[in-house]
């Protein structure tokens, strides 16, 4: 099947373009970039086409990459019907950003046209990466592509690196990752302990028998590595920065790919955590509650593109409920549709953003919709798609999951569709903010974006409207995952399909048909914790991160680095300098005190003499 | 007798050491070597030692004291002055000093608690003959590199002290 | 008559040589450290004698007689140096002569 071609192709589009980019033309640029990434995808249908209706992975073995005693450990690339799903959202989708962002990136400022060629290398680097993390068969390969994907985020978001908040963003992003990824490597030692190996296979298999205080010290690690990545609480903090780096870079790694990577993970492990029920209870309480938490801080953002962060936390809060109530083929359908409307949110911001030459502010938007009309209606596309408005994408996926969180708890039901409503509500929110009124802004000509940026969002636009119907995922994936009870209850869907239409009148009613109430309706109090994010960074920030830097700056600076090692070498030295100093004192030049030394010598030397002859002169 | 003779000239030499040692000025410290070296001399043929008896009194006594003279008049060296003492050689000098003489002594006492004893006559080996035969027999080498060695001396005494032709 | 036991020979010799290390050590002309230094070299003279006494050998009188031989020629030498060093400093104060100093 030739599985590493998949990869592979965008590796080399990252090669080429990071060595010899800065010398082509944006054309050149373009076609190694897009030609790659579309030649993967087009290699992904091949071999999805070719595998047919498999009902096990099928694997293909490169090269034995450890050997130590009794471990061995193998590149292999294992293909089964979750890894065709992601494969197929991540090449796809991935393709379309990548055409979006030529119109996209074609402004940019600076030299070699504002890093153009860098762009693109990063994210062939980026899919390369990504690639190799889902089709990795055992859990060290896919922590190599989970890595990498983390290096190029940070790589992606610091990408307009003369300005401080992007890296710093950047750091952020990385080091909140860095907390996720060690309880990745800690699970990772306790699989190898506990299963003798990595592999997916054989930890699968095994893991039905293994006691289940060490399954769910497994799933509690991986789930630690996937809230990292997946930005869950408690290590969320790092997406909302993440929107410093170009529009196409939040849709295409801060919501279709690299933040559902925690999801696919857990998905993956669906063995441990089955026989670990406290671990998946732990997922599920963990993705309500970020789903919840997330919505209520999206209602009050201004920024374009942090509405759409927090959206994207709250909905890989849904996924991860999906996934903790048992229902992963729910999750992964949920993980493809959100691909759709939320990239195709991001990429329509980015297309507003470009109208306007710039403007983030809600506040300076408006009555968009006379200027830009094909942004508006795949905007209202999205919309619709996001609210769960049957028949559209969202709905079919959101609908599985709070079913499946009525059956496995319903207060779980509950909150999800209060959830449901915030989403629509705050989704329209600023559509109506962006699209209707008056426009209130200083940009003189907003314009409509070009064809090669429009094209990829009526495509995501068609998939976020019929994608729910077309593909249908759980039943696709019912023979990866176990079977879940299914109980279509009528009632239980309409009221979810009631929030959500509450949710679009309340919003339409407080921004479209009497904006002042809005004003009076807000609590003070309320509003400023929510519009703060609950303070979240700054309680962090002083719990966490000074005392981490001042305890470093303290102790294992100055204490160890400088006092011990640096007082270790430089003591070393000073002594010899000392024992130097004193042995130069007895080189006086005084002749007279070399003949008392010569005598002293000559004294102990007799002493020695007579004492090693010692003996014969009693 | 040999013993009176033994004290006699023990005495001599050790008061005409103390002298050398005592003495501020060089030419009255060279006066009392001399006098040690001839003391030794006697010593010398009380041990039986009759070439190195004169020996001594040749070579040492008439040739290289007279050398020192020579330089000591040559200089004009004048008596020694008082001043500058060195720490580090009075800290370290006496003591040290004293525990060479203790040590030897010690040995000295240990070794020979009652050994030889020496009377006039008792070696006879060291006459000019037995000296010359051992000389040119077992010790040729060494004799000749002394030969050798005091060919260089002079070269270096002549090279060193004399004046700068111009 | 009376024989005089070789112990005591070896222990003038003792004195003799501690009375050269003493002049040598305390002295302040070069000339007479010099003396002190033929003091010292006549005490161990003394030794190899005594020793050949009593081995009744001649090899003592013949290390006698080298290190003579070695005495005349050292002091040759170094009367030389000094004149020297006389001629350059002006001085025959052995404390003066500390050039190599640290």
């Amino acid at each position: 099947m030739q599985l590493w071609l998949i990869p592979l192709l965008p590796f080399a589009g990252f090669v080429i373009n990071g060595l010899f980019g800065r010398r082509f033309s944006k054309g050149v640029v373009n076609l190694f970039a897009i030609g790659s990434v579309v030649l993967s995808f087009a290699w992904v249908l091949k071999t999805v086409l070719g595998l047919g209706d498999i009902t096990s992975p099928h694997v293909e073995h490169y090269f034995t990459w450890i050997q130590s005693g009794n471990f061995t450990l193998n590149c292999d690339f294992a293909v089964d019907r979750l890894t065709e799903v992601m494969l197929l959202v991540v090449t796809g989708v991935g393709s379309l950003i990548h055409i979006y962002s030529i119109g996209y990136m074609a402004h940019e400022h600076g030299p070699n046209f504002g890093g153009y060629y860098r762009f693109f290398a990063y994210l062939n680097l980026f899919m390369f990466f990504m690639l190799v993390l889902v089709l990795g068969a055992n859990f060290l390969v896919l922590f190599v592509g989970w890595e990498g994907v983390g290096l190029c985020s940070y790589l992606l978001i610091g990408f307009y690196f003369d300005k401080k908040f992007a890296t710093d963003a950047g750091n952020k992003a990385f080091i909140v990752n860095r907390i996720g990824d060690f309880g990745f490597a800690l699970a990772m030692f306790y699989i190898f302990k506990s299963f003798g190996s990595l592999d997916f296979g054989t930890v699968f298999q095994k893991a039905p028998g293994a006691p289940e205080s060490a399954l769910t010290l497994i799933g509690l690690l991986l789930l630690l590595g996937a809230t990292g990545k997946s930005a869950q609480i408690p290590l969320y903090v790092w997406l909302p920065d993440a929107m410093a780096g170009p529009t196409p870079v939040s849709a295409l790694i801060h919501a279709a790919t690299m933040v559902t990577a925690g999801v696919y993970m857990t998905a993956r492990s669906w063995p441990i955590y089955t026989h670990a029920p406290a671990a998946m209870e732990t997922i599920a309480v963990i993705g309500i509650a970020t789903a919840f938490f997330a919505a209520t801080i999206g209602i009050a953002q201004n920024d374009i593109k942090k509405v759409f962060a927090y959206s994207t936390v709250s909905q890989l809060g849904y996924m991860f409920v999906g996934v903790g109530c048992g229902a992963f083929g729910a999750g992964i359908y949920h993980l493809v549709t959100h691909a759709f409307f939320k990239a195709l949110l991001f990429l329509g911001s980015g297309s507003v953003i470009h109208a306007l030459s710039g403007e983030q502010d809600l506040r300076n938007m408006g009555g968009l919709r006379k200027h830009t009309p094909w942004t508006f209606w795949v905007m209202m596309c999205a919309g619709v798609a996001i609210a769960g408005i049957p028949p559209f994408a969202g709905f079919f996926s959101k609908d599985a999951i709070l079913l499946a969180a009525y059956h496995h708890a319903p207060w779980m039901y509950w909150l999800g569709t209060i959830t449901a409503g915030i989403t629509a509500f705050y989704v329209f929110r600023a559509m109506f903010l962006a699209f209707f009124g008056e426009y209130r802004g200083h940009e003189h000509h907003p314009h409509e974006s070009p064809a090669v940026m429009l094209a990829p969002l009526v495509v995501l636009a068609a998939l976020s409207l019929a994608g729910g119907y077309i593909f249908k995922v759980p039943q696709f994936l019912s023979t990866v995952f176990p079977p879940i009870e299914e109980g279509e209850d009528m009632t239980l869907v309409a009221i979810s399909v009631a929030a959500g239409v509450l949710g679009i009148f309340l919003a339409w009613l407080m921004y479209v048909a009497q904006p002042r109430l809005a004003d009076s309706l807000s609590i003070k109090g309320l509003y400023q914790l929510v519009y703060n994010k609950y303070f979240v960074d700054e309680i962090y920030d002083t719990t966490v991160v000074k005392p981490v830097v001042g305890g470093s700056r303290v102790l294992l600076w100055r204490v160890a680095d400088v006092g011990i090692i640096d007082g270790l070498a430089n003591g070393i030295a000073s002594r010899a300098r000392d024992i130097g100093v004193v042995l130069r004192s007895l080189q006086s030049g005084n002749i007279r005190s070399y003949a008392a030394w010569v005598l002293f010598g000559s004294v102990l030397l007799i002493v020695a003499m007579g004492m090693a002859a010692g003996g014969g002169i009693r | 007798m040999d013993v009176i003779l033994f004290l006699v000239f023990a005495i001599i030499a050790v008061v005409s050491a103390v002298n050398v040692v005592v003495q501020t000025h060089p030419i009255s410290s060279a006066v009392s070597l001399i006098g040690v070296m001839g003391s030794l001399a006697v010593l010398y043929l009380l041990l039986g030692g009759e070439f190195i008896a004169a020996a001594q009194v040749i070579v040492y006594a008439g040739a290289v004291m007279v050398l020192f003279i020579f330089v000591i008049l040559l200089l004009n060296a004048g008596a020694e002055s008082k001043s500058g003492r060195s720490f580090m050689v009075q800290l370290l000098g006496v003591p040290l000093l004293i525990a060479l003489l203790g040590l030897l002594a010690f040995f000295v006492q240990r070794l020979f608690p009652r050994g030889v004893s020496v009377h006039f006559g008792g070696f006879t080996g060291g006459t000019a003959q037995a000296v010359g035969k051992a000389l040119f027999t077992t010790y040729l080498l060494p004799f000749e590199v002394t030969s050798l060695l005091i060919l260089i001396a002079i070269l270096g005494a002549i090279v060193l002290a004399r004046k700068e032709i111009d | 008559m009376a024989e005089v036991p070789i112990s005591w020979f070896l222990t003038l010799s003792a004195i003799l040589f501690a009375l050269g290390v003493a002049g040598f050590l305390f002295r302040r002309n070069i000339i007479t450290v010099f003396m002190s230094i033929e003091l010292m070299l006549n005490a161990v003279n003394l030794t190899f004698v005594t020793f050949s006494y009593q081995l009744k050998q001649v090899n003592g009188h013949l290390f006698s007689f080298f290190v003579m031989v070695v005495a005349a020629a050292e002091a040759a030498v170094g009367l030389a140096i000094i004149l020297t060093i006389f001629k350059n400093r002006s001085t025959l104060q052995i404390d003066d002569i500390d050039s190599m100093k640290n």
